[in-house]
């Protein structure tokens, strides 16, 4: 998969950022070594203007436009040159002003606007994304985040005053709001814009230059935000960086300054380790098996209807969707029928031909959750058809804990319902697992879902619900233990992309107030310091 | 290896139990702390004196008021810290309860550091024990008496299955690192975070390192120069230069530099007298090492004062650097000791690049009469924390977060930032089972109408001007789905500017649902 990518990636793809990057990157390694990575360049305007020719004037055009770079071969480290530009960027101070940030935000907006048609196409093209559900989570909640950030934004970047002891009256403390500097977004491909647009509204807003790797799974969105994003930002703080493992691998060699990285565990794990090489501070939002107990007392078409939606958005590609539900044997006998109505319902009788179903993204995932199909018996769907990447929307019945199906995340139309005794054994099962990105409880007694939500762990929780929990931006949304570390959404994006600097600013005057922290010590001064310190414990802050 | 499975295995089984948890339990053992503190600030000053050669009061106000202080701060201030947080709701949303959650993460990992041996184990703890955490705290080694005497003393006075103590050198701090941990806060050095932050890679697990650095301190011509270099002496010299948030040089421009020199000298003799080997405020250098390391960068450079040292008590005198080449090896390393180097530079547009070119510093200091000055170099640079016109003050405030960036470290620490740390904020959404038709228009089979109410529901940027618009918009909606003849009109219209009543947007099946009692 990646090797093809990779030529396609120097070949043909018109990415202007590339372009600038490469050139960039090249421009001292062709000094030192001529020759190295067959490079030749186009002769004409600087990579910059050329970039934004290409990327503008082709509106459907990849490839058509000048090829002012070409690298065939991997020399050295590709993307050092394209870093430090972005780096001396933002060491110049132009990201900083508000009204930067703002013009960059409302043209991300207006990307959203001018784009919204190529970027229901190209995910339709890459998963069968229902327009709907594209419009829903690409479009809409991306809008969402931009319109809070740009209304919020003058207040979350002013210095944050803080409170003050008694030494410290005269003095002003504040929280700078500092970005971090050069930050690398790495999104994955199940909403191939909304994970990586989401992040980047935060690291504008906090200004800072960013780096963005879309999947290269998803191609066709990746080509298209490659393509087009470059006319609506600043090319020389903003950059998109596409390609596959080797890629990747290579990128995080640099040094960021933050990176926020989106997908599963195992690589997670790799990228942190990457970035401890250079002390890069992460945020890894990753996903895990999120358990949906069902209580026995309930509204059991609502519940099989929310479900089955959350379930089945995005044909079940999302890291927040119940992953499996937990249920008494009772309850199990009185949802089939429910989620079966519900599917109906929602997708026909036929879901393969339902507009509002998705499809699996490659073939690899879906010979992965082909075999997950063995779990248990299949008591709804099961249909596949491998030439379409199609698996119908499904549930599992009595799926032991020890099946394929509970061994890994499903990121899949597949719903195992897991058969468990009572509210106590379902929080055991929870508990004795990693901590999932989300869990799901319903019931109409609220003290149920409150006993599910105090004795567990989880990134976030929905009670009576599912997925909503991510469309309130004033909830952080992050996991915790294997599901990631970190969160975002809202002003917590915004505070994730910010280094909260404590300032404290001192009055040149007055030194006698500082005359007892001074040497030489006594037993007096001590004194001093203590009945300071004693008038301070009712009070609010500690004192020297 | 099995000795440290043991012990976190045995944490973490209790605070399975929950019993960490529960807002008293957590006080009462921040009051037990407390007491350790008040009853033992004998034996305390006792190992610090042994480790550093710390006197009486010196100790104190270093070690222990920072310490008692962030206890009162947290134990008056942690229900309201720990209480959920209720968060803005969307019209989607309104119904329904929506707030944060302050989670404890499990079992969190201190390691500290030999510079202040007691503070920097304890100010953790303390954070992590308000959020709920079992804690394993593995105070440095390097300063064992400190180590000894808290690996006694508390389990004395906390649960002794949720805080352990584990003591030890580095085979035993990497055999500790291969366990998993919900969180691993480390105060030390570059080189070992990158080997903390590796090491938490392999489970996942969240860090917050505080590290060092070389913090510039930067002298306008405008200045009192007297203040200035009292309150840099105090905060370069104090603990012999082993703080990691000491300015570790001095930015100024060459006509001042004499100066500088002069006002320095007399405040060390204001401080420690003429014989500063006797002074019992003036400490040691922890170790033979590290007096080695300090000694060897004195070599090459112009000693304008002190440069004596004495092996056998690992002694250095104060010593200040002048015209120091900022290729030196002085200018290369954290300093971490009683050497002041002063680099000279023409203007502050020199200083700020000097800085920049340089890895973020812990910490920045600028000393300046125009207040504009201080603001520019605050806002063209970056570091963990600034002091404007004093040094080290910072660390002081506990509403100021604490920690660095880049190459000092990353995560913040102090006070509430502290319990922030060591808790995970949880996103908590209860809807209700009923007010289906709400939900009805994000079901699928998609259509036109559905994206128009999402969006709706969702796009919320109201400025001023476009309230007006939103009026009307709200209107038309209203009366679009009066007009389907699902509702009754009069609780819609005479409630049609409290929000709530869009619930009642519902349709006839469902109203009687309304009435029954939340």
């Amino acid at each position: 998969m990646s090797l093809p990518r990779a030529i396609t990636f120097s070949m043909e793809t018109g990415s202007s950022f590339q372009q600038l990057g490469m050139q960039q990157a090249l421009e001292p390694l062709r000094q030192q070594l001529p020759g190295c990575g067959k490079c030749s360049t186009m002769d004409g305007d600087p990579g910059k203007d050329l970039g934004k020719a290409v990327g503008c004037s082709g509106g459907s055009g990849i490839g058509k436009g000048p090829v002012p770079m070409v690298c065939s071969t991997p020399c050295g480290n590709p993307y050092a040159g394209l870093v430090s530009h972005l780096r001396a960027s933002w060491l110049s101070g132009k990201t900083r002003p508000m009204e930067y940030r703002v013009a960059q935000l409302e043209a991300l907006g207006r990307f959203l606007d001018d784009k919204k048609q190529e970027i229901l196409e190209a995910t339709e093209l890459d998963m069968g994304k229902p327009s709907f559900e594209a419009f829903f989570s690409e479009i809409l909640l991306c809008k969402n985040e931009l319109n809070v950030t740009l209304n919020n934004l003058y207040h979350w970047m002013k210095d944050e005053h803080v409170d003050k002891n008694l030494v410290m009256q005269l003095d002003s403390a504040f929280i700078r709001k500092d970005p971090y500097g050069v930050v690398l977004i790495i999104a994955p491909w199940n909403y191939p814009i909304h994970l990586f647009l989401v992040p980047l509204i935060g690291a504008i807003a906090a200004g800072n230059c960013a780096i963005i790797k879309p999947s290269e799974i998803s191609k066709n969105t990746e080509r298209l935000v490659a393509e087009t994003l470059s006319c609506y930002l600043d090319t020389d703080c903003f950059a998109v960086v596409t390609g596959g493992v080797p890629e990747t691998t290579s990128l995080l060699e640099n040094k960021f300054d933050y990176i926020f990285f989106t997908g599963s565990p195992t690589v997670g794990r790799i990228v942190m380790t990457a970035a401890a090489k250079h002390l890069t501070p992460v945020t890894l939002e990753l996903g895990g098996k999120n358990p949906c107990y069902v209580s026995d007392i309930c509204d059991v078409t609502n519940v099989a209807r929310r479900v089955a939606w959350g379930r089945f958005f995005n044909a079940g590609q999302t890291c927040i969707a119940p992953d499996y539900l937990l249920c008494t044997i009772e309850m199990q006998e009185k949802l089939m029928p429910a989620l079966r109505e519900a599917i109906m319902e929602f997708f026909g009788p036929n879901p393969r031909e339902s507009p509002d179903f998705g499809r699996i993204v490659s073939d690899k995932q879906f010979r992965r959750l082909q075999a997950l199909l063995s779990s248990g018996r299949v008591a709804l769907g099961g249909q596949t058809d491998e030439a379409e990447r199609y698996i119908a929307p499904t549930v599992l019945a009595d799926v032991l804990p020890s099946d394929p199906a509970m061994q890994e995340e499903i990121f899949g139309p597949i719903l195992p319902i897991v058969v468990i005794a009572n509210m106590d054994e379902a929080i055991d099962f929870i508990n004795a697992r990693p901590r999932p990105l989300a869990l799901y409880a319903f019931s109409c007694d609220s003290k149920i879902v409150n006993q599910v939500l105090e004795r567990t762990s989880s990134g976030g929780f929905c009670g009576n619900d599912t997925l909503m929990q991510v469309t309130l931006t004033s909830l952080p949304f992050g996991g915790i233990g294997n599901s990631g570390l970190g969160k975002y959404h809202g002003k917590f994006t915004f505070d994730t992309f910010t280094h909260h600097r404590g300032c404290l600013h001192r009055n040149m005057g007055l030194e006698t107030l500082n005359g007892p922290r001074y040497p030489p010590y006594t037993q007096q001064k001590l004194g001093l310091l203590t009945t300071t310190f004693e008038v301070k414990r009712r009070g609010t802050c500690t004192l020297l | 290896m099995e000795r440290m499975q043991q012990i976190v295995g045995r944490a973490r089984a209790a605070f399975r139990t929950g019993r960490s948890r529960p807002l008293e339990f957590r006080i009462q053992q921040l009051k037990a702390l407390e007491r350790m503190v008040q009853e033992k600030e004998k034996e305390i000053l006792a190992a610090l004196k042994a480790d550093l050669n710390k006197c009486g009061p010196n100790a104190y106000s270093h070690e222990i008021l920072g310490v008692l202080g962030e206890l009162a701060l947290t134990m008056e201030k942690l229900p309201s810290w720990a209480a959920p947080q209720p968060v803005k709701k969307n019209l989607l949303t309104m119904r329904d309860e929506a707030y944060i959650n302050y989670e404890p993460l499990g079992v969190v990992l201190v390691i500290g550091a030999w510079n202040y041996p007691f503070v920097l184990v304890m100010q953790p703890l303390i954070g992590a024990i308000a959020a709920g955490n079992a804690v394993v705290v593995k105070p440095s080694e390097v300063s064992e008496n400190t180590a000894q005497l808290l690996a006694e003393l508390l389990p004395q006075y906390l649960d002794k299955e949720l805080y352990p103590v584990v003591t030890g050198g580095v085979p035993e701090t990497t055999d500790l690192l291969t366990q998993r941990f919900d969180h691993i806060l480390y105060t030390g050095n570059t080189a070992v975070g990158k080997i903390v932050m590796a090491a938490a890679a392999k489970h996942l697990t969240p860090v917050t390192l505080e590290l060092g650095g070389k913090s510039p301190c930067y002298i306008d011509k405008d200045c009192d120069l007297t203040v200035a270099c009292r309150r840099i002496t105090w905060g370069k010299y104090m603990n012999c230069g082993q703080t990691c948030i000491a300015p570790d040089y001095i930015l100024c421009h060459p006509s001042i530099q004499d100066k500088v020199v002069e006002n320095i000298k007399a405040t060390l003799k204001e401080f420690y007298g003429d014989d500063v080997k006797s002074s019992p405020d003036y400490e040691r250098i922890i170790n033979q090492r590290h007096f080695k390391r300090v000694k060897s960068l004195l070599e090459g450079q112009k000693i304008a004062h002190g440069g004596e040292s004495d092996e056998a008590s690992c002694f250095i005198a104060p010593t200040i650097l002048t015209d120091v080449s900022p290729e030196s090896k002085v200018m290369e390393e954290e300093i971490f000791g009683p050497v002041l180097p002063i680099v000279t530079v023409k203007s502050v547009e020199e200083a700020i690049e000097f800085i920049n070119l340089r890895e973020k510093p812990l910490a920045l200091y600028v000393f300046s009469n125009n207040k504009e000055l201080i603001k520019r170099v605050i806002s063209q640079t970056s570091s963990g924390g600034v002091t404007g016109n004093d040094v080290i003050m910072h660390f002081f405030l506990s509403t100021l977060p604490f920690g660095g960036v880049g190459h000092s470290g990353m995560g913040a620490y102090h006070g509430k930032h502290s319990f922030e740390t060591f808790s995970h904020r949880r996103s908590c959404l209860i809807k209700d089972l009923k007010m289906e038709s709400t939900n009805k228009m994000r079901y699928p089979p998609g259509s036109q109408k559905k994206v128009d109410w999402a969006k709706f529901f969702l796009l919320k940027r109201f400025n001023k001007a476009r309230i007006g618009l939103f009026v009307l918009a709200l209107l038309g909606v209203m009366a679009a789905v009066m007009i389907k003849g699902h509702l009754y009109f009069d609780p819609i219209l005479s409630s049609y500017f409290v929000p709530t009543s869009l619930q009642k947007m519902d349709t006839k099946g469902e109203e009687e649902e309304l009435r029954v009692p939340p």
